[in-house]
Order: C-alpha cells, then structure tokens, then sequence
C-alpha cells in the first residue's frame, strides 16, 4: 500500500475512534466526558499545529486566545443571552479580533522573541481576567450560567443533560474545524506557510511576503483556539483565569510536540495521550505532572518526531 | 534599453565600505558576470540589488522604476529573480512541490484556499516546462535535501525560472561543484541566455565559466568597480590583471 493509502486507512482509523468513543471508552475504563475534553483540547492544540508545526512559529500564548473564547462564551451566557450559538460565535470574534489586532506587532519578530512576546500579550489578558473581579469573577471564575440546549427548528439537541449529545456536539465541530484546516494546509496558501517554515530567506525570494503570510497563520490558528475555548467553557459551565494562564500555553506546546509536530494527526494523539494520562494518573497521586513531565522528556529526547513519528516509522514501507 | 541601473550605490557597514559608488547597467538580454576576489564586496552588491540590503547611498532602478527601497517579495513581484550562493530550496520537499510554490505565486494564487482544475492543470504545465528546462524531470518526486548539490542547484535555478523573471541573478551558480555539475549548470546558464533570451547577471570565481559565457563582465575589487567590458576586453585590463586574474594565474 502507498503513502497515500496508508494515509487514508489513518484518517479512517481516526475519525472511527472518534466516532464511536462514548461506546468502546466506557470499555477501557474511560467515560464520554473524557472523550470530550480531548476532542476539545485536541482542537486547541492542532489550532496552535497549524502555527507552529506549519509555519514554523512557536507561540507560547495561545491560551489567551483559547480563554477569551472561553470567557465570550461564558459572559455571553452570564450576562447577555443564554444561547449556545451565540455564545460560541461572541467568543471566537473576541478571540480573532485580540489576535488580529496583536498579530502585526509579533508577526516581525522570530523565534525566541516571538515566543517571549506571545506569553507577554498572553499573560496581560490573564491579568485582566483575575483582576477585573466584577465581569470576569476573578481568581473565583465566571459561573451561575450553563450550557443550553440547541434548537435547530426540527429538532433540540440537548447538549445540557445528554453528555453523549455533547461529546458529539464536539465532534462535529471539531470535524468542521480539521476539515477546514486540512483544506488550506493543502491549498496554494498553505504551502505558503510550509514554505516560510521550512526556508524563510527562500519563501521571500520567491515572492511571499512573509510578516504578512505568518500574521494570516497566527489569526487563522488564534480563531480556532477560540473556537476550542468556547467548547471548552461549555464543556465545564464554569470558566476561571487558569485557561488564560501562559502554563495553559505551555500544556497545548506540550500536546503538539507529544504527538509530532509536523504530522496532521499528532497533537490529537498527544492531547489524548496528556489528558488519559492526567486522568488516570492524577487518581492515584497528585504529582501527576512530574509523570507527564518524564514522559515528555522522554518523547523529546528519544522521539523528536512525537509519537505519531514512532507509528509513521514503525508503519514505513 | 536598460533593465537594471544601479546608480553610485554604497553599502556601509559602520566603518566598514563593503560597496563604495558602484554604477552598473544591464542591458535586456545582456548576460552579465560579476568578478573579484574575495571579499570584493560581489554577494553585497548583489544583496543590494536583490532587496536583502539597502543601501546606504546610490539608487537601484529596475523596469524604469526605483525599487531601492522595495522589499525582496516586491522586487519578485517586479520581474527578479536570484539564487544564493548557499543553495537555498526547501530540502524536505520534492522537487516538483519546490517549483510548484513559486509557479503558484507568480500565477497570484498564494492566498487562495483551493484551486480548480483549470488553475491546477496551469500550475502543472508551468512546472513541467521549468522541469524539462532545467533536465529534473526524472527526479520530480524525490526530496531535494537527497539529491546531489548539482540537481539541488538546478531546483533553486528552477525556483527562480517558475517567477518568469525578467532579470536572473545568480550568485556563484557552480560553487563547491566538480567538474561534470560544472558543465551541466553552465550549459543550463546558456540554453537560459541563448535559447530563452533570459537576462542574466551572475557572479561567479570560475574564469572558465565567466569567460564561457558573458557578454559584458564587471570586476569588483575592495568594494568599487575597477573595470568594466567585454571577456576580451577584461583579459586584457592590465588594472584587472594586477588586482585579480593576475593572482588567479
């Protein structure tokens, strides 16, 4: 079987998994709302994929994009009206907006410099957020909203009581979202970005204009980030500055690399990997980290390609 | 009528003159060599007219128009083209995906999410000629960063060729080449100038590829142009000869 092949048997392999995950979880040990938080941080993670394992540019601020479509959704609920819809659509304008209005200052900067200035706009937004007590609930949080069932006109899905409507409302949009993903990875734009990732100099001397091509990446992962916040704070009914926090960048940089950065499918496997592990570590000690902390270093330094980097080898022709 | 006008520019770097008042003219068509010894100032010159430097003084006029401050991605717009001294292509891509980049953005295509079957077919067709052009055809699908420094030469020459440049500046094209990828990137150079009517400005330390194939040389020593002519016509400068051929010999 070809590469292509093989691709394709992997993408089925995926989308079956997920698909029938709140039937073969419960089989293993797992639940449905295990399964939602991975598809949802999954979506964080392959947001800041496209930015980093595609264009070649480490952000270490992506929770502030992933928090303030989490905090749309939640003031959207609180304070405003109580529809899902909305909400979602409230959280990732604010979200987009915040990165399309910060882009053009870091989209010049490379590397280290980059970084350390997407943690800095990223923890300014978590201050905000633990300071503003008033709007934002502070370091208690935003709660005294839930998620409300979506009235399609034919039908309601109750996404509130039924967790297996939820998990797939999830899906769905975690679906539409690598859908769309994978299309401009494919398309004359994308190749753009694989280009400046892998020669900047020669990305430029072929007719890119590269601050401008990075800052178009940063506002395309930033909007799903804040896509994935908004799951995210509709996952839990409740959202607090933690997913702001730069330690939220660094669990989604983390997911990324765990997975295999420069592979489509790699920060799905590397958030299941993180959240399965957290769960089922985090039952026994609550020095969890320190066990996905040497897990991490080993993937690092005996696997740079991730783990989906170890199945691709083992799987090679 | 000229393409390129390079008018008294100089690049300083603080005390440092890597370029003092150089004008030069390329003619449309001309294939025009650019020598002189090391650090002669040639790659800074040629940075200069490329849009990677500005510089410190002096004007660069290409198409009839002053593109001294344009960026590098503006100058590609404008019709120029330049390969670097250090191959610089895209190593963990195919050969044909290294040309397909360049021929998608001239075709104005960089920031279209899709393409149709008539663009794609158009795409494809653009980079077949520039593969048959520059003899990779039997080497689409294979990654550049595996094959030889000759054929990864002739991909960054066919990443400039799918910019359909008006001007072509190729910077020390035979560099850390043997003697068989010599020949086969001069050739290349030569069915570009002669058979495609490409103009070309190229620096380059091989005499025999200089002598081979400009029309007009321009020698470089310590940062100004010492002289300027015909192939015959540098061989014999005496001034060329002290300062450069004549430590060559």
């Amino acid at each position: 079987m070809g590469a292509l092949g093989n691709k394709r048997v992997a993408d089925a392999v995926v989308w079956l998994a997920l698909l029938a995950a709140p039937y073969w979880l419960p089989l293993i040990g797992g639940y449905t709302e295990l399964g939602s938080h991975v598809v949802v941080l999954a979506l964080a993670a392959m947001a800041l994929n496209f930015l980093l394992g595609f264009t070649g540019v480490l952000s270490f601020g992506h929770a502030a994009y992933f928090g303030l479509g989490a905090y749309g959704v939640a003031m959207t609920m609180r304070f405003w009206i109580p529809s899902t819809p909305l909400a979602i659509l409230d959280g990732v304008i604010v979200g987009t907006i915040a990165a399309a209005i910060i882009g053009p200052v870091i989209a010049r900067l490379r590397g280290v410099y980059f970084a350390m200035c997407t943690i800095a706009f990223g923890q300014v937004f978590y201050f905000i957020a633990f300071q503003w007590s008033s709007v934002t609930g502070g370091d208690d949080g935003l709660s005294g909203w839930h998620r409300a069932p979506i009235d399609l006109g034919f039908a309601t899905i109750d996404i509130f009581n039924d967790n297996k409507a939820f998990y797939y409302f999830a899906l769905f949009v975690f679906a539409v979202s690598v859908g769309v993903m994978a299309l401009l990875l494919r398309s004359p734009f994308g190749r753009t970005l694989v280009a400046i990732r892998e020669n900047e100099r020669r990305a430029r001397f072929l007719g890119i204009p590269v601050d401008r091509h990075i800052w178009l990446s940063w506002v395309i992962s930033c909007f799903f980030a804040s896509l994935a916040g908004a799951l995210f704070a509709l996952m839990n009914d409740f959202i607090d500055p933690r997913a702001l926090r730069w330690d939220m960048s660094g669990t989604f940089v983390i997911m990324v690399v765990l997975g295999g950065m420069r592979s489509f499918w790699g920060p799905l496997i590397g958030a299941a990997i993180y959240i399965v592990l957290q769960d089922y570590i985090s039952s026994h000690t609550e020095n969890w980290m320190s066990f996905i902390g040497l897990f991490f270093v080993i993937i690092v330094l005996f696997f740079p390609r991730g783990v989906l980097g170890i199945i691709k080898r083992k799987t090679a022709p | 009528m000229s393409l390129l006008r390079v008018e008294h520019a100089s690049k300083h770097f603080g005390s440092l003159i890597a370029v003092n008042d150089v004008s030069m003219n390329v003619e449309q068509g001309e294939l025009r060599a650019i020598i002189g010894p090391n650090g002669a100032g040639k790659t800074t010159f040629f940075n200069l007219i490329s849009g990677f430097l500005t510089p410190s003084a002096g004007r660069i006029v290409f198409r009839d128009e002053d593109v001294t401050t344009l960026l590098p991605a503006r100058r590609v717009w404008r019709g120029m083209a330049r390969t670097f001294q250090i191959t610089e292509v895209f190593p963990e891509l195919s050969v044909r995906e290294n040309l397909r980049i360049g021929a998608e953005v001239t075709a104005g295509f960089r920031l279209r999410p899709w393409l149709g079957k008539a663009d794609t077919a158009q795409i494809a067709r653009r980079v077949d000629e520039v593969l048959n052009l520059t003899n990779l055809t039997g080497k689409t699908d294979r990654l550049v960063g595996e094959l030889s420094h000759g054929d990864q030469r002739a991909t960054e020459i066919g990443m400039a060729l799918t910019l359909d440049p008006k001007l072509l500046l190729l910077d020390e094209p035979t560099a850390g080449m043997g003697d068989q990828e010599t020949f086969d990137i001069t050739q290349l150079i030569r069915r570009l100038h002669r058979d495609n009517k490409y103009t070309i400005v190229l620096i380059e330390h091989d005499m025999r590829v200089v002598f081979h194939l400009a029309d007009r040389i321009s020698v470089l020593d310590q940062g100004a142009l010492l002289a300027e002519g015909t192939p015959k016509e540098i061989a014999a400068n005496e001034a060329v000869q002290a300062a450069y051929l004549g430590k060559a010999a």
